[in-house]
């Protein structure tokens, strides 16, 4: 008997029996008197569909305590069976009884329904799960690996509960019937709309059709994001810049940066009435113009945004390239740039396309910049938000616009696979490494510093500015020093009680760091366990199983909150209005990136050492803590950074999860640019960056840098490189 | 079990409670959906809570993304009441099932808008406050054109105003599909079309949210904007050059709107509240808070700074007609087709 077989059954067996089912109080006998009905009482007492799960508890024991051979077979049978058994009566009984009329046709009606599941519920599903993988792996799958099977069963079903299910629900509402149409023929013609495909604005005096504004926008600012991301990368790793630290510092900043900030503060700048526009006209007699309205402001304003992302991921790859081989390169007469062109532009293949693929999908599901900047330029996130929120109020039109969205995504998913292709990314293997990673060659070097040093200057600029910002009376108009804005937001007092929180915007951040900081590594620990079971493992279905942790991603946070709301307000699953929903939403959503990173990262781990590992003896679990997870170093800062940071600065996504008691800093945030009063928004976005800047910088410290056989202080220190040249 | 499945069933435990667990949370107090701006949000919730002792749990969405909101949780409503923003959303919201019926004593001491706000929603909504469209004019920026100010609709299409007019876009703005509506009425609907599609020529930019046209004329992007009035006093009186316009012709309004959502917890503790915005005391709050609609209790003082409604020539607006979803349906896919379409 393995104890984990004991352990799942206790778990199970006290969901069951013992801790409420239901979330809500309810009218079921309680047990003991006192304690709110568990699945077994409930289950006597009236709703009689909780007891089967009782069945599926019990089968297995007797082969457990047995030590029977066909304890995987018992297993799977009451896994599977419970799992399934759950998942139908919790969609057959709703709230107030059967949910389909047919089913009362069928059974006849019911006097009761059921709300949300609780812990008893949720344990003892969690149970059943397990009783399913533990019961493959007894009986072979995954070679027998209970902690691979484990994983992928537990991230399966959480998938498909957090992000298969509701997005299902919001993509149905596309077949609403419409204006007489039936479903199918509503849908066709929502997805064959003119504004959506139109060409007219090559071949007639219409507009071009938003998905072309959204792919143009996205295939740019993906290029851009990549180039700039990776010039950064290579300065950093790649010369002896002197001001590396200072560069990684600014190229960090607008990630930490709430939406509508950076958007502000280039129209404050380049706006008809900016301050760069006003200068010009006053000194060279041009006329201001609104060109900053429309694709170039977009542009800017995520490739300010995104940048950061792309040289996050890039850097883990660039620093991961083995000088080995350039060295190997060079010693067999290659020239710098024969062997930059041959060596080592290849083997950074797969974290550019990682790159280019979450710059495009970044910019497509971008909400806040487009909404600030956009001007005339429509671009599918703005126009669901809007299908959904605006005047048309029609969810069928936002959850067409959405699967158009989506296929876009894929596709360029699909394209970036193919590019990559199948070949052989490894560079850290088992072997000793020595010698320092190949300078630049020349042109190649002055090229990257014209591209990054510009580009951070003007960053550092922007941010001054912003800083600035929040100590004027009124940015452009007053100018005069006040510290107004800061005390209206983070206003403290002395009561009869001791400290009064009274400043205005307390309440949202205390709520935004705590779901930040719950999410943040649950996050980071699934998404690298995916990545595992990406590069590591095979098994059937991998392929689906990877586009589907894409998924969330690729469609908007207007889309996701709402789909969040249909999905989760009721039965079997209720919990709208809770903190929970708002991490829920969070770590699905980051999760894409945490796996991106961990990808690009262990693509680059040689099988060898896992299975140098495994040979020694090494349980997988071991392997994955004591050999892989040393060398993920950059991948694992990357993804709980990513995760802290987002599940601040998100904000399409929670418009619609924010409750009264758990509102988050960016909705507050947007309500204060709508209204103008930009210097409190402003201000209170810099306290957050100062927060998150914080914050990022004791995660560096606690996860620390990786640490590979080789003089990793000519990569972080760049000595000058006359040695290896 | 070995230390990677203990820590396995850790994780995986702590996450689904986490889920799951947290559900339980539920606590009697009032859940409003607060539709104006969060000044006054506060300023009414404060009030309501010292006066009756009543705790509130208030969110401040716009009145689509609480429309769309309540629409979603409908099978389970979390909501008890809605308070403010712009009434559309609130007779879509009527239309489609999704408010109580409630009919209060108060009826009678409000002003006749209000009162026909509630018989033409079946007494489901309610007036709490009006306000009017007009423009708002960057007088610096005119005045530096050495352009006019406009006077009249149609005036805005003029060719010295070529690039400066901002409107929202009447797709995602109540607002600017409260102009059309307005114009529809005032010159009929061929007419306001053809007006429409000159007007195209004299547009700087449709703006999403119904708001921005404002902003952007305080801070000089455009110099003449599309508006509700109210909020473009907000602007005048933070400082900026902008100056308020009630158009020659006629004008429509909006009507800011309240009511119960069907089905929500705290049915009870949702009609005190309704009650309590009704009077003179919560009505008040509104200046306080600079906001400067006219309120619907006919007893309410206005505020120094609001927009005369008196002063302007208000449309008899029909709010049943326009406010229905066909014909909304109608009058956009028109719009869309004969000039959103336009480059």
């Amino acid at each position: 008997m393995f104890r984990s077989h004991a352990i799942w059954l206790v778990i199970g067996w006290i969901g069951w029996a013992i801790l409420p089912w239901y979330a809500f109080p309810t009218t079921y006998p309680p047990l003991l008197g006192a304690l709110p009905a568990s699945g077994l009482t409930a289950g006597f007492g009236g709703a009689p569909w909780l007891l089967p799960f009782g069945l599926c508890l019990a089968l297995p024991v007797p082969f457990v305590v047995a030590r029977s051979r066909h304890v995987g077979a018992a297993l799977v049978v009451a896994g599977g069976g419970g799992l399934a058994w759950m998942v139908l009566e919790g969609f057959a009984l709703g709230l107030r009884g059967w949910s389909h009329p047919f089913l009362a046709d069928l059974f006849g009606p019911i006097g009761t329904g059921q709300v949300g599941m609780g812990w008893g519920g949720a344990a003892t599903a969690l149970a059943l799960l397990f009783f399913l993988t533990l019961g493959l792996a007894a009986r072979g799958a995954m070679k027998g690996d209970r902690f691979t099977t484990g994983a992928i069963g537990f991230l399966v079903a959480t998938i498909l509960l957090f992000v298969f299910w509701p997005v299902t629900t919001v993509f149905s509402q596309a077949m609403l019937p419409d204006d007489g149409l039936s479903g199918p023929a509503a849908l066709v013609a929502r997805l064959t709309a003119r504004d959506i495909w139109s060409l007219g604005c090559f071949n007639g005096p219409t507009r071009c059709g938003v998905v072309w504004n959204s792919m143009l926008l996205g295939i740019a600012c993906g290029l851009i994001t990549t180039v700039l991301g990776l010039a950064f990368a290579l300065v950093a790793t790649r010369t002896a810049f002197p001001f590396k630290k200072m560069m990684r510092l600014l190229t960090v900043l607008p990630i930490i940066t709430p939406p509508f900030v950076i958007g502000l503060a280039v129209i404050l700048l380049f706006g008809r009435n900016g301050t760069v526009t006003l200068f010009l006209t006053q000194n060279f007699g041009l006329t201001g113009t609104r060109w900053i309205y429309g694709l170039p402001g977009i542009l800017l304003t995520q490739a300010l945004a995104f940048t950061p992302i792309a040289f996050l991921m890039l850097i883990g790859v660039v620093q991961g390239i083995a000088p080995s081989m350039e060295e190997a390169a060079q010693t067999l007469r290659a020239g710098r740039w024969q062997t930059f062109r041959r060596v080592t532009w290849p083997l950074m293949r797969p974290g550019l396309a990682n790159a280019f693929l979450v710059g495009f999908i970044e910019s497509l599901a971008d909400f806040g910049n487009p909404l600030v900047m956009g001007g005339g330029y429509e671009v599918l996130s703005t126009k669901i938000f809007y299908a959904v929120v605006g005047a048309q109020n029609d969810p069928g039109r936002a959850a067409a616009l959405g699967i158009v969205l989506l296929a876009l995504c894929v596709a360029v998913f699909m394209i970036q696979r193919r590019w990559v292709g199948s070949g052989s990314y490894t560079t850290v293997g088992g072997k000793g490494f020595s010698g320092t990673p190949a300078e630049l060659p020349k042109p190649l070097k002055w090229l990257v510093y014209g591209t990054a040093v510009p580009w951070a200057a003007f960053t550092f600029l922007l941010y001054g500015l912003i800083l600035y910002g929040g100590f004027v009376e009124n940015w452009g108009r007053n100018n005069a020093f006040t510290l107004r804005h800061y005390v209206t937001a983070f206003g403290l007092d002395w009561g009869v009680d001791g400290l009064l929180w009274t400043g205005r915007v307390w309440n949202s951040l205390f709520t935004t760091l705590e779901v930040a900081g719950v999410a943040a590594p649950i996050t980071a620990a699934m998404g690298l366990i995916t990545a595992y079971l990406l590069v590591r493992q095979r098994f059937a279905g991998q392929a689906t199983f990877e586009f589907m942790t894409m998924l969330s991603f690729a469609i908007p946070g207007t889309v996701v909150g709402v789909s969040y709301i249909l999905a989760f307000n009721q039965p079997p699953i209720e919990f709208t209005g809770t903190a929970a929903i708002l991490v829920v939403c969070f770590v699905f959503r980051n999760m894409p990136v945490a796996i991106r990173a961990g990808v690009a990262s262990m693509s680059q781990l040689d099988k060898n050492l896992d299975e140098c590992a495994l040979t020694l003896g090494a349980t997988s679990t071991q392997t994955i803590r004591r050999v892989i997870m040393p060398l993920l170093r950059p991948a694992i800062v990357a993804s709980l950074v990513y995760a802290f940071v987002r599940a601040i600065t998100s904000v399409s996504a929670v418009i619609f999860l924010v409750s009264a008691r758990h509102d988050m800093a960016t909705s507050y945030i947007v309500g204060r640019v709508e209204l103008g009063e930009f210097g409190l928004a402003i201000a209170y976005s810099s306290a957050l960056i100062v927060l998150m800047g914080l914050v990022i910088l004791v995660i560096q410290w606690l996860v620390g840098e990786r640490r590979i056989a080789r003089p990793s202080t000519g990569v972080a220190n760049a000595r000058p490189r006359e040695v290896a040249a | 079990m070995s230390l990677s499945t203990r820590r396995q069933a850790l994780a995986a435990t702590a996450f689904l409670a986490l889920a799951f667990g947290t559900a339980g949370a539920k606590a009697q107090d009032l859940v409003v959906y607060c539709g104006v701006q969060e000044e006054w949000c506060q300023a009414m919730m404060n009030a309501f809570t010292k006066e009756t002792g009543i705790k509130v749990a208030m969110t401040r969405k716009s009145a689509g993304e609480t429309y769309a909101q309540i629409k979603a949780e409908s099978a389970n409503p979390k909501g008890d009441l809605w308070w403010g923003g712009t009434g559309d959303a609130f007779l879509q919201a009527a239309e489609d099932n999704l408010l109580a019926e409630y009919k209060s004593p108060k009826l009678g001491e409000l002003h006749p808008w209000a009162q026909r706000q509630a018989t033409d929603s079946g007494y489901r909504v309610v007036g709490i406050y009006a306000g009017g469209l007009g423009f708002a004019v960057n007088t610096e920026i005119l005045a530096q054109k050495k352009v006019k100010e406009p006077a009249c609709w149609a005036d805005l299409v003029k060719p010295e105003y070529k690039g400066e007019i901002q409107i929202a876009n009447p797709n995602s703005s109540g607002t600017a599909y409260a102009a059309i509506a307005t114009l529809v009425q005032i010159f009929g609907e061929n007419p306001a079309y053809d007006y429409l599609k000159q007007l195209h020529g004299n547009i700087a930019q449709y703006t999403k949210s119904g708001a921005a046209p404002v902003i952007a004329v305080a801070r000089g992007e455009a110099s003449i904007g599309v508006i509700f009035m109210h909020d473009a006093v907000v602007q005048t009186e933070a400082g900026f050059p902008v100056k308020t316009i009630a158009p020659c012709e006629g004008t429509g309004y909006e009507i800011g709107s309240m009511a119960i959502i069907k089905g929500g917890p705290n049915p009870e503790l949702a009609k005190k509240f309704y009650e309590f915005a009704l009077t003179v005391k919560g009505q008040m709050t509104a200046d306080t808070a600079h906001s400067y609609q006219v309120q619907s209790n006919v007893a309410t003082p206005l505020s120094k700074f609001a927009p005369r409604l008196e002063k302007i020539k208000l449309i008899d607006y029909d709010f049943k007609k326009f406010g229905a979803t066909a014909e909304r349906k109608r009058l956009l896919a028109r719009w869309d087709s004969e000039i959103g379409s336009l480059r």
